[in-house]
């Protein structure tokens, strides 16, 4: 089976900041992480691996410090990395990137797809499902666990839902998106470690992918951030006990009271 | 000499920091408390291929370098002496000496296995008549047919209840002194081979340490470490490399100290402010970072040295003697800083406290290392 996992560079959000006058992210000293959702669908990946044998292509869009994700990558057992790195990629929403990864998609061969579900820096989980649309291949969201029998030509995948899980049958080649609490990624293997700056890295731009240009980067993002900014902290609730009825009208009351109904 | 990490050593720090944090700190207390060898994490550690870092590739290990090794016993050492110290005589102790002066049959019997993490290694060499001045060996070997039959008694062997592997020094011939010790391989299980007695300690309470007993144990002769003899060359150029072990142990357990200390100092109020906002508390803690940041220097390098194959011996002292010495005056300190709480079980300095006391003592105590400094500096004409 060949797999391709798209994983992305974020900052460590446990530890970050948000400057309070311009409403942006303070990057400065917060170190670089492999997006949690990423990692649990680089495991997953190399769960199959184990168990059926499959050849993982990780692949990043990003900067070129977003090496060292693919290096950690290969330590986890990755078979081949790509780094997608290129000024023409600069800017882009989550529109431009999944035209990017896609281009890239385009040139390689593929059983499966794999990416993390969201990234903890934009917690916008568009970029697998974009994916998946631009290449024309069935997706499965929130996935959590899968289930392969060698030779099939589909998996059974278990999807995460606001109000339990589905089981669903998806046909190979497909999407997945995968969240991190599917499994307990694997540790780097020291001697995955040893020999990961040893290999290859492909450092791919855009001329190397199949995509029209014009889809890249800051021209081809029509998100525009207006504002962002810290929420506020909520004053402390109060607790009646009442009937529904009640609570009704007082809901209701304190709605009308603040101009919202 | 430059100490700053190779992209090679930053992954592998990423990856042992993430797995002292998330795999051993949880249990520290735990197996403190209950005298418990952590069988657990030593699984987990032979999975991610801890147990063979600087072994390399051809006999099973992950081929990296010495330092990488260092690191790991330090950044497991910084959330539980236990665990670091468990590594340490594993790969210091008895993976070294067997690479270093082992054939290639005993090199291709025993490495794979202790790089692998299926089986443990230890050491024996201190007796009840035989610490510091460890020529005074008592236990002794002589021959017989195909086999050597081993008598004697080793004490405060780390490891020892756990492990399928030690090294073991013995007397072959007392009329040569020193040149009369030889070194053996012996497997966990051969017959007149047995654990005696577990120590209650003071600190390193989840490592496990007995009594080895030998009672007519029959070895093969091919177990013989080295040439006839040599055992008591063996065993010191072995503690040559332990002790870079132990200085990055204590290094380890001072840098957890500093680590919680400077937590709690910003969170523990007096006076209406953060007892870190005190000149006493900055002034100190400056100190003992600055101290903690000297012994890492000095362990480093000695690992460094020893890596590049240069003569290490007077470093290794030098960093075990400065970084178990840092470590005791870290985790004092440390105590002091949490008050009343420091003392009590809730906080984990008190266990660094009584973790860190060991270092000054074991694999050569701070006096055996000043001796070995100053032997270096006074030779004998």
């Amino acid at each position: 089976m060949k797999i391709i996992v798209c994983i992305k560079q974020v900052p460590d959000t446990t530890e970050i900041k948000i400057d309070p006058v311009t409403g942006t992210l303070i990057r400065e000293g917060v170190p670089s992480i492999m997006n949690p959702d990423d990692k649990g669908g680089l495991e997953l990946a190399l769960r199959l691996k184990d168990e059926f044998g499959a050849h993982i292509t990780v692949i990043t869009m990003g900067p070129p410090q977003a090496e060292a994700i693919l290096r950690e990558a290969y330590a986890m057992g990755a078979d081949r990395a790509i780094l997608l790195t290129d000024r023409k990629f600069a800017g882009a929403d989550t529109l431009a990137t999944s035209h990017a990864l896609s281009g890239a998609l385009r040139t390689l061969e593929y059983d499966l797809i794999i990416a993390g579900r969201q990234a903890i820096d934009g917690d916008t989980a568009q970029v697998g499902p974009q994916i998946a649309e631009h290449l024309d291949l069935p997706q499965v969201s929130y996935v959590e666990e899968v289930q392969y029998k060698a030779g099939d030509p589909f998996l059974r995948v278990r999807k995460q839902t606001e109000e339990g899980y589905q089981i669903l049958r998806v046909a190979l080649p497909c999407m997945l998106t995968v969240l991190a609490s599917a499994n307990k990624a694997r540790y780097m293997r020291v001697r995955g470690i040893v020999e990961a700056y040893g290999r290859e890295m492909e450092i791919w731009s855009a001329d190397k992918i199949d995509v029209d240009e014009s889809k890249l980067g800051l021209k081809g993002s029509p998100t525009w951030v207006n504002k962002a900014f810290t929420r506020g902290v909520k004053p402390a609730g109060t607790v009646h006990e009442l009937t529904s009825e009640e609570a009704v009208d007082l809901i209701v009351g304190k709605l009308k009271e603040k101009f919202i109904i | 000499m430059d100490f700053g990490l190779n992209k090679t050593e930053e992954l592998f720090r990423q990856m042992i920091c993430e797995f002292a944090t998330r795999e051993v700190k949880p249990l520290a207390a735990e197996i403190d408390e209950e005298e418990r060898f952590p069988e657990e994490t030593v699984k987990k550690m032979a999975e991610t291929g801890l147990m063979g870092i600087s072994v390399p590739v051809a006999y099973g290990g992950a081929g990296g370098s010495h330092l990488m090794y260092i690191m790991a016993v330090e950044e497991l050492s910084r959330v539980c002496g236990t665990t670091g110290v468990i590594l340490s005589a594993h790969t210091s102790l008895c993976v070294e000496p067997i690479l270093q002066f082992g054939n290639e049959t005993q090199k291709m019997k025993y490495l794979p296995k202790l790089a692998s993490g299926e089986w443990l290694g230890a050491f024996g060499l201190t007796e009840p008549n035989a610490g510091t001045d460890a020529a005074g060996q008592q236990t002794y070997a002589v021959e017989n047919g195909d086999s050597w039959l081993l008598n004697g008694t080793k004490i405060f062997i780390t490891n020892a209840n756990y492990s399928d592997v030690f090294i073991i020094m013995a007397m072959t011939d007392k009329s040569q002194g020193t040149r009369g010790i030889s070194a053996f391989i012996v497997e966990a299980g051969t017959p007149g081979f047995s654990i005696g007695k577990k120590e209650k300690k003071m600190g390193i309470r989840g490592s496990a340490t007995a009594e080895l007993i030998f009672e007519n144990c029959r070895i093969p002769k091919e177990n013989l470490l080295g040439k006839l003899g040599a055992g008591f060359k063996i065993a010191m150029i072995t503690l040559d490399g332990g002790r870079i072990g132990i200085a990055s142990q204590a290094l380890g357990i001072a840098q957890g100290a500093m680590d919680e200390t400077i937590r709690y100092t910003q969170e523990r109020k007096q006076f209406g402010k953060p007892i870190s906002a005190f000149q006493n508390t900055q002034f100190q803690m400056a100190g003992l970072e600055t101290k903690v940041q000297a012994a890492r220097l000095l362990v480093y390098s000695a690992s460094v040295k020893k890596g590049l194959g240069l003569p290490y011996a007077k470093d290794a002292a030098m960093a075990k003697l400065f970084a178990s010495e840092t470590a005791m005056e870290v985790t004092t300190k440390a105590v002091q800083f949490h008050g009343g709480y420091g003392y009590t079980r809730e906080y984990p300095v008190e266990r660094m406290m009584r973790d860190a006391k060991i270092t000054e003592i074991y694999e050569g105590t701070s006096e055996v290392q000043k001796m070995v400094i100053a032997a270096s500096l006074f030779p004998k004409k």
